[in-house]
């Protein structure tokens, strides 16, 4: 198994090679330079040169690339142009707004996917199969920005004034504020250091921020914003994993040892709990894998929409602003991340199905 | 009956055609039987067809010019809501179907003349990635060795991105504006294609008959595209037929967030981008839109899929496999 894992990482490292490559072109590719993007439009030539020794902006493209890696390497993106802040921190305060989101968006998408797919294949060719599957096929066909915007008007504006009105935007209400788990602890750890930015990344997830607070107020309010951009983000996850269980359970519900099971005599609902949904998992967690790397994707739209601070967002308005560390780091950090998720999904695989031998 | 005796097995329907006629029945008469026998199909059908029909005939159907501003020319206000005559709209003011949109123009005829958009985007972003992935994935899979690695790591690189964030930098680097986007769309469909030809090319390569073609003196572009292309068809169409969908939702998102299509081109996402802020105003102005653009990736994903189950030779004659029990 770890020598399965170990091998897997080192074929995964042409393929980061191949994607910091990628990033470090077409954030150079981008039209405009990063000396007018920072220092102004009125910036005199002189100042302009000054500034690309400065930044290693005159030397040649690979010496470039050299410096680039070199730096990533040792967790150095540099400042971001916009902000005037390191990247690194911008991220700490960014990401656990999209891991949030994307884990809500994952878990709504997994806990009324599989049991949809699971009801439709059981009651094949019924009306409730096909119900489930029209609402399958309109939710992958769903644009979600257009949900999003529909739940917002839905629940932000027809609702309003009734207990089902649920707030169109942003993280918490105003006047809120959650109190970072190491502040209530009264933890503390030299600023600028590595620890405390890891204690300020998980202070960020509200959610579980707030769990283990015990602030119940904001746990309440956190939720209650999640829930819409949430459910735009899985509406189509949950439209695929619902197609894809049904499919997998009915291919495995038609094989010889299900027919055995049920000559012996097993209930209905035990062949199918106990004998095909185990097998019939598989294809669905490569699915749910996949399913993540169209959840960051998502997320641009989804934040854009309902005005969350996350990592979607944040790369879509350093692309218009030309913030070259921001686009070159954040992407990097998705695009890693999408490598690693499909490890674990993989790696999975053997606890699912002890028949596949990760050679 | 089995799956595997399905495959064994010719479909009734080209028993049927071999008996009459005494030509075994082609594929493609087969596979459109098999698609007509599916409701879900004939539904996707019947709306593409509506929307080839839509973008066909626009100027007819479209009671105003989809960039003509009625100011002046009739008494209506920016945003308006919907006026049906059928509805209780007053019959002296006139009708607008979809009511009229931020800059005073007929909301009804640019969702129309929008049809036209969405059609090219998503033939032409599949047709480029097709064209291209498919030229990509036969050298890779043919020559093997360097040229494989080569090509397929690329692949994978440009895989290990979500497509529309990597489609969103492609944009910012080519510039804004609806070719740009098409072509970042296309570029971020490619290694899907490149994938389906490779294996289609390594799993015929060895066979006799590209032996027998190589005997006989054919070139490796003959043996290619003349012998091994029309074996990896069928995944190609169906793969194409869904990735049309997915291309017209990306290229709604780009122009959504202002990186496609830009103002006054009647594309529907950039309509929806362009009144986004106005939903709790006008929710007409993004709610007509995105329905268009729904049903449009509706028809073809339900047009693929049936695709799909037709062309699968282990789902003949319409009986599924897992109808077994």
């Amino acid at each position: 198994m770890f020598s399965y894992i170990a091998r897997r990482l080192i074929y995964s490292v042409p393929v980061l090679i191949g994607i910091l490559v990628v990033v470090f072109l077409l954030a150079r590719l981008i039209p405009g330079d990063p000396c007018t993007a920072i220092l102004g439009e009125k910036a005199t030539p002189e100042a302009c040169a000054r500034y690309n020794i400065e930044h290693g902006l005159d030397k040649p493209i690979v010496v470039q690339f050299v410096i680039y890696m070199s730096n990533v390497v040792r967790g150095d993106f540099g400042n971001s142009i916009r902000f005037s802040r390191p990247v690194t921190q911008v991220l700490v305060e960014r990401l656990p707004t999209t891991i949030e989101l994307s884990i809500a968006a994952l878990l709504i998408a997994v806990i009324i996917g599989i049991p949809a797919g699971v009801m439709a294949a059981m009651r094949h060719n019924s009306t409730t199969d096909v119900v489930t599957m029209v609402g399958a096929n309109v939710g992958v066909s769903m644009p979600v920005f257009w949900l999003g915007l529909m739940l917002a008007y839905i629940f932000g504006k027809l609702l309003k004034d009734t207990p089902l009105w649920l707030p169109p935007s942003g993280r918490l209400s105003a006047g809120l504020a959650s109190i970072p788990f190491y502040e209530v602890y009264g933890w503390t750890a030299p600023p600028g250091s590595a620890l405390l930015k890891v204690l300020e990344f998980f202070g960020n997830f509200y959610i579980f921020n707030s769990i283990i607070t015990g602030d119940l107020e904001v746990l309440a309010d956190a939720s209650r914003h999640l829930i819409l951009p949430a459910l735009a983000l899985a509406t189509i996850p949950l439209a695929i994993i619902a197609r894809m269980t049904r499919s997998s359970l009915l291919d495995v519900l038609g094989r010889e040892y299900v027919r055995a099971a049920k000559a012996k005599g097993v209930p209905h609902r035990v062949v199918i709990a106990k004998h095909a949904f185990r097998n019939a998992l598989l294809p669905v967690v490569t699915i749910v894998g996949l399913s993540l790397g169209g959840l960051l994707g998502g997320a641009v739209l989804t934040e854009t929409i309902f005005g969350l601070s996350g990592v979607g967002r944040a790369v879509y308005e350093a692309i218009t602003a030309r913030d070259y560390p921001i686009i070159q780091a954040f992407t990097l950090v998705i695009a890693i991340g999408y490598v690693v998720l499909n490890l674990v999904v993989d790696v999975s695989y053997t606890y699912l199905d002890p028949r596949v031998r990760l050679e | 009956m089995t799956a595997s005796s399905d495959i064994l097995s010719p479909a009734p329907g080209a028993l049927d055609a071999e008996r009459i006629t005494g030509k075994p029945a082609s594929l493609w008469r087969t596979t459109a039987r098999r698609l007509f026998q599916r409701r879900s199909a004939i539904v996707g059908l019947a709306i593409l067809a509506g929307l080839v029909f839509t973008a066909l005939f626009a100027p007819f159907i479209a009671p105003y010019e989809p960039d003509e501003v009625l100011i002046g020319v009739e008494d209506v206000k920016r945003r308006d809501p919907p006026c049906i005559h059928l509805l209780g709209c007053p019959a002296d003011q006139p009708q607008h179907l979809m009511g009229i949109d931020g800059n005073v123009r007929d909301q009804f005829s640019r969702v129309v003349y929008g049809s036209r958009y969405s059609l090219v985007i998503g033939f032409v972003t599949v047709g480029i990635a097709i064209l291209v992935g498919t030229v990509l994935g036969a050298l890779a899979g043919y020559y093997g060795g360097y040229s494989d690695n080569g090509i397929m790591r690329i692949m994978d690189v440009l895989l290990a991105f979500p497509a529309l964030l990597l489609a969103i930098a492609i944009v910012a680097v080519l510039g804004p504006g609806l070719t740009n986007a098409l072509l970042a769309i296309a570029i971020v469909t490619i290694p899907a294609y490149a994938r389906v030809m490779r294996s289609s090319v390594l799993s015929v390569k060895e066979t006799d008959f590209i032996s027998a073609s190589r005997a006989l003196g054919a070139g490796t572009g003959r043996i290619l595209f003349g012998s091994i292309l029309p074996n990896a068809m069928t995944p190609l169409i169906v793969l194409g037929t869904l990735e049309i969908a997915s291309a017209i939702l990306s290229a709604a998102a780009l122009s959504f967030l202002g990186l496609g299509a830009q103002p006054p081109t009647p594309e529907w996402g950039s309509m929806l981008g362009a009144e986004r802020n106005q939903v709790f105003t006008a929710p007409h102005l993004v709610f007509f839109p995105g329905l268009a653009i729904m049903l449009t990736v509706l028809g073809f994903n339900l047009l693929g899929d049936g695709l799909r189950d037709a062309l699968d030779p282990r789902l003949g004659r319409g009986t599924k496999v897992e109808v077994v029990l």
